[in-house]
């Protein structure tokens, strides 16, 4: 179509240029362009947190996101979160704490983890609750939810990512 | 969903050129923006991507404090003058939405959101003068729990649902528009409209003007102030009535105050009245301050289906005094 931008983002360390329809959401665009099927789209208007991803390290709503907006951003998704075939110390804990039923809302619960103890708002379990308020589990799997942020705060110190 | 053009700019000036164009819609944060081409509640020819602008600052001079209309809500509630000198402000901001959508959000971006009246929001349509001038108005005589007590008319009986709105108003603030002619300043309690018979002039900005800050004045003297906020549920939702205090305290003696109401009208709702009654009332007199709030309701005209707002915006007023 005429109207279609080009973009540049940097997703997971590699820089894609797409051409985009300006309506696209960022959501769609790395679903359905870039094949990067772990982040979901569960309201598509901003309410559960399915969808979040990283823009330039802090934690967005890529449903909310229009594409075209992202252009020259470092998107982080959770298929970037490992490294080498390791696990991120927060899929481990998600892992090993069972923080997850039928898994839909568990790339976006870990996506603002990641984000959650980066910011330092991990320190106990009241403050992961509220900070991380803005992930809706249908399954309800949010002690287990819990425990796992604050396992994985722990051991990365609570600060770095 | 139209299509539309997307521009992005780094100059006001050639912002407010673009935004003088027909069907011509600015974007920041997007977080109401995408909902409403979404949801068919604008349907722009042009999008003007605001977010390049340099207005995204906050700065703290003797004249008070002085926020770009472009900082995002998680980096204002963030900055140490506003966490250690401004709670109300940083708990209005901090007590809306989620962290995802805070670092999205802008400031004026906040301002402009539109009213959560699930008729306005429906996917069908439904009679709303806000939608569609004219045609009516569903809420009236249909839900009314979430709706408006104090300066409804027939046309409209909706709330606003900023948080941040409420705290500007009891912080005396100013909202900085520009536009062709120039710079505006509007006062942040009249800066949303009360409905009256044109429901669908939501603010006082004019087509083609930008918000370009909010200024805080330095003797709002807001370092004993709470903003109290009262939801369905204890983290991410709207308020159902929500409530900024600003109080002036000689030991427990209240020698000034300034109280607004949110969830209650289509703008933060200042109570004058209580704020003058209160003078000279001692903080932990509850009955006291509950009668000097009760006596400015006198203008309240609840709903069939609302009136727990009164006794819930009551109390949640005097709790926020308490709490400053
Ligand atoms: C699930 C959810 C929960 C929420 N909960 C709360 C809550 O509890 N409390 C609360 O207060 N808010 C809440 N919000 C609303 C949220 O705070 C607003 O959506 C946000 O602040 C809008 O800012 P934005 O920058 O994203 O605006 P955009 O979506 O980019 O823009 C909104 C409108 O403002 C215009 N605009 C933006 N900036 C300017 C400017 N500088 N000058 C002129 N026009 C401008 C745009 O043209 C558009 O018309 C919630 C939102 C969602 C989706
Ligand atoms: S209250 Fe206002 S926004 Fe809601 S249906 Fe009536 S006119 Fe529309
Ligand atoms: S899909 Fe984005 S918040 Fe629900
Ligand atoms: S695990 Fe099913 S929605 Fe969270």
């Amino acid at each position: 179509m005429s109207n279609h931008v080009a973009v540049t983002v940097r997703v997971n360390g590699v820089d894609r240029e797409i051409e985009v329809d300006p309506r696209a959401t960022l959501t769609e665009t790395l679903r359905d362009r870039l094949g990067l099927t772990g982040t979901k789209k569960g309201c598509d208007r901003g309410e559960c947190g399915a969808c979040t991803v990283l823009v330039n390290g802090r934690r967005v709503l890529s449903c909310m996101t229009l594409a075209v907006t992202a252009h020259g951003a470092e998107v982080t998704t959770v298929e970037g979160l490992s490294s080498g075939g390791e696990l991120h110390p927060v899929q481990r804990a998600f892992l090993e704490n069972d923080a997850f039923q039928c898994g839909f809302c568990t790339p976006g619960q870990v996506m603002s983890a990641v984000a959650c103890i980066a910011e330092g708002h991990a320190t106990s379990d009241d403050e992961i609750r509220e900070w991380m308020s803005g992930n809706i589990c249908r399954c309800a799997a949010y002690p287990q939810i819990v425990a796992s942020v604050a396992k994985a705060a722990a051991e990365l110190g609570g600060a770095a990512r | 969903m139209r299509t539309f053009s997307y521009h992005r700019v780094s100059d006001v000036d050639v912002a407010l050129a673009a935004l003088r164009q027909p069907e011509t819609q600015a974007i920041a944060g997007g977080t109401e923006l995408v909902n409403w081409l979404k949801e068919g509640i604008e349907a722009p020819a042009r999008l003007v991507d605001i977010t390049g602008l340099p207005l995204a600052g906050v700065e703290s001079t003797p004249d008070g404090l002085r926020i770009g209309a472009l900082a995002r809500m998680s980096d204002v509630a963030a900055h140490p003058v506003v966490r250690d000198r401004y709670p109300v402000l940083a708990q209005s901001l901090l007590r809306a939405a989620s962290a995802q959508l805070r670092n999205m959000a802008t400031i004026g971006g906040n301002l402009l959101q539109r009213t959560r009246c699930p008729y306005f929001r429906a996917d069908t349509a439904l009679p709303c003068n806000k939608r569609v001038p004219g045609s009516g108005c569903a809420a009236r005589h249909g839900d009314t729990s979430a709706q408006a007590i104090f300066g409804w008319s027939e046309h409209c009986v909706a709330t606003h649902p900023s948080d941040l709105a409420v705290a500007l108003a009891a912080l005396d603030a100013t909202i900085v528009v520009r536009g062709e002619a120039g710079e505006r300043r509007i006062p942040a309690t009249e800066f949303h409209r009360l409905p009256g018979d044109e429901p669908e002039r939501h603010t006082e900005l004019r087509a083609g003007e930008l918000i370009t800050a909010v200024e805080v004045p330095a003797e709002s003297g807001a370092e004993h102030s709470h903003y109290l906020k009262v939801r369905e549920r204890v983290s991410y939702e709207f308020a159902v009535v929500s409530a900024a205090a600003v109080v002036q305290l000689s030991g427990t003696t209240i020698t000034g105050a300034r109280l607004a109401l949110g969830g209650v009208a289509h703008r933060p709702w200042r109570l004058g009245g209580a704020e003058q009654a209160v003078v000279g009332l001692s903080v932990s007199d509850r009955p006291a301050l509950l009668a000097a709030v009760a006596a400015d309701f006198g203008d309240a005209r609840p709903l069939p289906g609302n009136e727990y707002k009164i006794t819930l915006a009551q109390r949640a007023a005097v709790r926020a005094l308490q709490a400053a």
